[in-house]
Formats: C-alpha cells, structure tokens, sequence
C-alpha cells in the first residue's frame, strides 16, 4: 500500500473523530476550523516523520514536536491516538473537567505533549531553546514547530525565527498550516501576511512549499534537507477541510456542530476524494 | 558560603549588583556543566564579558529580543539545563510577562531570570529603564520565587541558591557602584529566609534591595533619638519569611517597609497582605508613589520619591508622632 492510501484512511478517521467529539462538547464547541486543516500535516509528522512512540516518551532521543498553534490540540491529540500513545477512551474526556486532553495543550510527557501552549507565537522560541541544548548535549533529534498564518502577526515568532537562523539550527523545523483565515477572517483583509514563505526565506530559513493536505508532498518536505539552517515549510491548507460547510469559513474558528450538520459532515468525509 | 576569599567581599562590592552577579555566573559555570547564560544584548552592562570569554559554550545571545530569550531559556531548561537569562529589570517582568506567564508560572519550566537596574538605578535614563513595577507583576504570577539580594555578597549567595533550586526564579538586582558591603563571606543566604541585622522593640524596619543599607542608617540615627529599631533584610519577597514577619509585630508600635519600589504590589504591600487578618501595629509603607519622575539621577531620584536617609527618618518619627 502507498504512503498515501494508508494515510488517508488514518486521515479520514481523525476528521470524523474531530467532528463527532466536536458535536458532543454541544454548547462548548471546539476549535474545528483549525482542527480539520493540521490533520494530515500531524499524520504525517506523527506516523511518518518523527522516531516517537509509546516507549520513547521519555527518552532524550526523542523527536520532538511542540504545537505552537495550540488550539490545534485536537489534531495533535488524534495523531497521538493513531500512534497508540492515547487510547481511544480517553479521547472522549477532551475538554472535560479533569481531562488531560485540555482545549490548549498541557504540558505532560506521558502523552506526549511537550509544552503547554496557547497564547500564540511562543513556539518557535521553546523550539530555538530545546535545539540549543540538543547541540549542547550532542543530541541528533530533531524539533518540529507547528504554527498557523495568523500566528506569524505575531512578533515573537519572527524574534525566535531570527535567532534560528543566527545560530544555524538545523535541527529545527517549522511548518506553517497557512490556511488562509484567522479569527477575524481572511488573513489577507486582517492583517496581509503579503510573501509569507519569502518572509521565512528572508529571515535565513530554507523554504520549501508543500499541499498541506497530501501526506507525500508533506513528508518529502519535512524531510527535506536544510543543512546548517533552519527549515520551514508553508503548508497550503484548508480550514475545515473535508466538510463543505466549514471549508474557508471563519465562523468555524471555533464553532458547534449540531447532530444535523455532523451526519452531514460524516458522510462529506466518508465520501470525499482528497 | 563557600569558596569565598575575604578579598573578594570588597571586590564585589567594587562591581555594584550587575558585577557581583556576573562573577557569581563565572563561579557557578565551575560547578555547573549544564549552565546556560542567555542575554538580550546587555552582556556588557550584565558584567558577563569575563564568563563570556572563560565559557564561551554556555554563553548565548538573542540580541534585542526580551520575549524570544525567555522562550528560549524554557526551552532550554526543559531540557536540564540551568539556565538564567538576564536583562533590565523592567524588560523582563514587562516586555516579556507572558512567556514569564506561560513558561515559568504555567509550567514551572526552572528559568532564573535576573532583572537589571531594579528600582531607580538607572533614573538618568528616564522611566523606560527604571523598573518600579516588577515585584508588583512577579507577584501577581503563581510559582515563582522572587529573590531580592542586597549587597554584593548576597547577590552572589542568592544566585548560587537559585542556581541549586529546582524550580522557576525572579532575581531583583538594585543599587550602584560600589554596593555597599552588609554581610560576611561566612554567611549562608537562603531561599524563603530574611536576615534581622538590627534589633529593638519600638520600631520594625523591613527593607529589600538597595534600601537596606539604608535602613540600617536610619536605625542607627533614630537609636540616637532613644527609638530603638528592628531591622530585617527581607531578602526573599515571595515566599516571605512568614516567621520573621511574626517576629517583627510582636512588640513593636509600628512595623515599616521600604523598597525602591511602588507601594503598589511590592515589598510592602506582601506585608500588608500577610498582616492584614493577624494582631499587628500599623504600617508605614515607604517607597515609591504611584507617579512617574522626569529622568534624573538616581540621587535625585531618591529625593524626589523621599526615599533618602532623612526623608525616611523624618517619615518615621511623624508617624511615631501620631500613635498613641
């Protein structure tokens, strides 16, 4: 089976396990838009890409992986269930009280989660910051940040991109899930990201470009070489990707799904070519 | 403390709190494999030159960027390093408070992160460099230890007990060349313990920082007018020393605090909240006015916020003046 068969039936289970745990959180709601467009670039990082699994949490020679766009958790959550590092039950209490699949990420090796995050473009730094000490420690594991466009208004991110490139991180990757909105809408009419992958190409990363929902084209990038510099990836995606009511529409930043509109959604995926 | 040779207590004190700070960096990286020093472009001012030249390995510098070096320190100390990053004072608990937030009060992430030219120091420089607000702001954030040395030997000793305390940690740094010199190379300096450098029944004085040396003068002068004075060095803001608190309300007839600091959330205002609920005299807060000076010298400075030797006396004994 290719890469990319395979794959796409891991993809398509997470949508429709991010839509049916989204439609049971009712009034609460969940942060789908977003969700939906990082699920095959958290596949493939998760399943293809990086050396971690349930026996590695722990060990320093881990990958890892720090979702910076951090109200992308559930994504980050189902790959972890793919990967067999959380188990299907426990996916059932996101967003509960006493969960430890919080809304945002919380900090907890045992599942995986290397950084509480949340409060947007704080990312890149703790990546620049777990890169270092890797060197330091002569460490081969490589550290993968995931940032939304909308993310990269933020200041800090380009601080921490400079510094990345200042000292050479080549043990650092960034991908961008440019999906084009934001809370308020169209990134382009908020705020105009104008050249995004140039931006990361000024700034001394090695940019490459990738269909942010094919599984192939993401893994070839994020292996990619980048020697002596850091590597950043712009994943062209879709928010709410694989359902046609929540494609491109900011009101599903974070949104509540009826039991109507998840049948309808359900069947969308179940259906849907890529 | 160890390893501490009489002459280098004079010339510590000779560098002021940025010096003595960057020696305690150039002691530590011998015991300490796993030390990382991060500064934002200040490792001149931070006294670091010699460590940056003896350990050019666990020397970094992200450049003008407040924010991303509090990132990269978690970062970095998540990974066991024992990392502390420095800037000014009101850079770090300002420019960078949510990754202070995020990072060291969410997820304890272990960063000792030293704030420069705490208080008036740098009042020449305007209020931008000045930091009046900072113990208010650490305060305020769950999980941090905040250490507030006030002579040279202390600076050392505090950042040596950060440098062994497995959690995250604010360090004030205050006052100018040379700082003055209150403590002996044989006194051990602790996490969470003030130090009683004076005692008396009638008056208790807790100062922080750069006040105490000043406190202990106005003791003295007020031991003259037959006011008899307790004076504690309330090294360690948070957590108080809850029992040297205890001690200090006991007798005496008005408990005092000083800072260079605003009287909003600082030194004073941890007093008020701990006696607030218990049976305690009245206190005189000293320190910084919910105002803003125009750039002047640190002396001048003092003045202006009456915090000088006589204005704290004077303040002092009109206070006394109106307790029965």
């Amino acid at each position: 089976m290719r890469m990319e068969d395979n794959l796409n039936d891991v993809s398509k289970s997470m949508r429709q396990r991010a839509l049916i745990l989204t439609n049971k959180l009712g009034n609460l709601g969940a942060h789908i838009g977003g969700t939906l467009s990082l699920i095959e670039i958290m596949a493939t990082l998760y399943l293809k890409v990086v050396n971690i699994d349930r026996d590695s949490l722990y060990d320093e020679n881990r990958d890892r992986i720090i979702l910076s766009k951090g109200h992308g958790a559930l994504a980050q959550y189902l790959a972890l269930w793919k990967k067999g590092i959380i188990e299907e039950s426990e996916l059932e209490t996101f967003k509960r009280d006493e969960t430890r699949l919080t809304a945002h990420p919380a900090r907890n090796a045992s599942i995986g989660i290397e950084f509480s995050s949340g409060s947007l473009g704080q990312g890149v730094s703790l990546g620049v910051g777990v890169c270092l000490a890797l060197k330091r420690k002569n460490l081969k594991s490589n550290v993968y940040v995931v940032l939304g466009d909308g993310e990269c208004d933020e200041g800090s991110v380009w601080e921490a991109a400079q510094s990345a490139s200042h000292y050479k991180l080549d043990n650092l990757t960034v991908i961008v899930d440019k999906n084009k909105l934001q809370y308020d809408g169209a990134t382009e009419d908020v705020l105009s990201l104008k050249n995004l992958q140039e931006k990361w190409k000024s700034f001394g990363f090695k940019t490459l470009r990738a269909d942010g929902h094919n599984e192939e084209a993401l893994y070839k990038a994020l292996t990619a070489e980048h020697e002596g510099q850091p590597l950043a990836v712009i994943a062209d995606t879709i928010k709410g990707k694989g359902v046609s009511f929540m494609e491109n529409n900011p009101l599903w930043h974070n949104g509540r799904l009826t039991d109507e509109q998840l049948k309808t959604a359900l069947s969308e995926v179940a259906n849907g070519k890529r | 403390m160890e390893n501490v040779k009489p002459s280098e207590v004079k010339i510590w004190s000779r560098l002021g709190s940025c010096g003595a700070f960057g020696m305690a960096m150039t002691r530590l990286a011998q015991r300490y494999e796993n030390l990382a020093v991060i500064t934002a472009d200040l490792c001149f001012y931070s006294g670091l030159e010699r460590f940056k030249a003896s350990n050019p390995d666990k020397f970094y510098n992200v450049g003008i960027a407040e924010q991303n070096m509090v990132g990269v320190a978690a970062g970095m100390a998540s990974e066991g390093m024992n990392v502390f990053a420095t800037t000014y004072a009101t850079f770090a608990s300002m420019r960078a408070c949510d990754q202070v937030k995020v990072n060291m009060g969410y997820m304890r992430l272990p960063v000792k992160l030293v704030g420069m030219t705490g208080g008036l120091t740098t009042g020449i420089l305007g209020a931008t460099h000045t930091s009046i607000e900072d113990l208010a702001i650490m305060r305020a954030i769950p999980n941090i230890v905040i250490l507030s040395p006030s002579d040279a030997l202390s600076v050392v000793g505090l950042t040596e007990a950060a440098a062994k305390y497995d959690g995250p940690v604010y360090i004030r740094l205050t006052g100018t060349m040379p700082s003055p010199i209150i403590y002996d190379k044989d006194t051990e300096f602790e996490i969470g313990k003030a130090k009683v450098l004076a005692d008396g029944d009638d008056v208790s004085i807790v100062a922080t920082g750069a006040t105490v040396a000043t406190a202990v003068n106005v003791a003295n002068a007020l031991k003259y007018e037959g006011v008899e004075c307790r004076v504690v060095d309330m090294l360690c803001i948070k957590p108080l020393d809850e029992g040297a608190v205890d001690k200090s309300i006991k007798k005496a007839k008005l408990l005092v605090s000083i800072e260079e600091h605003s009287v909003i959330g600082g030194l004073g205002s941890a007093l008020a909240d701990y006696i607030c609920d218990k049976k305690a005299p009245p206190l005189l807060k000293i320190g910084i006015d919910d105002r803003y000076e125009h750039a002047q010298s640190y002396e001048t400075m003092l003045q202006k916020y009456g915090l000088t030797e006589q204005n704290i006396i004077e303040k002092i004994k009109k206070k006394l003046g109106r307790i029965k």
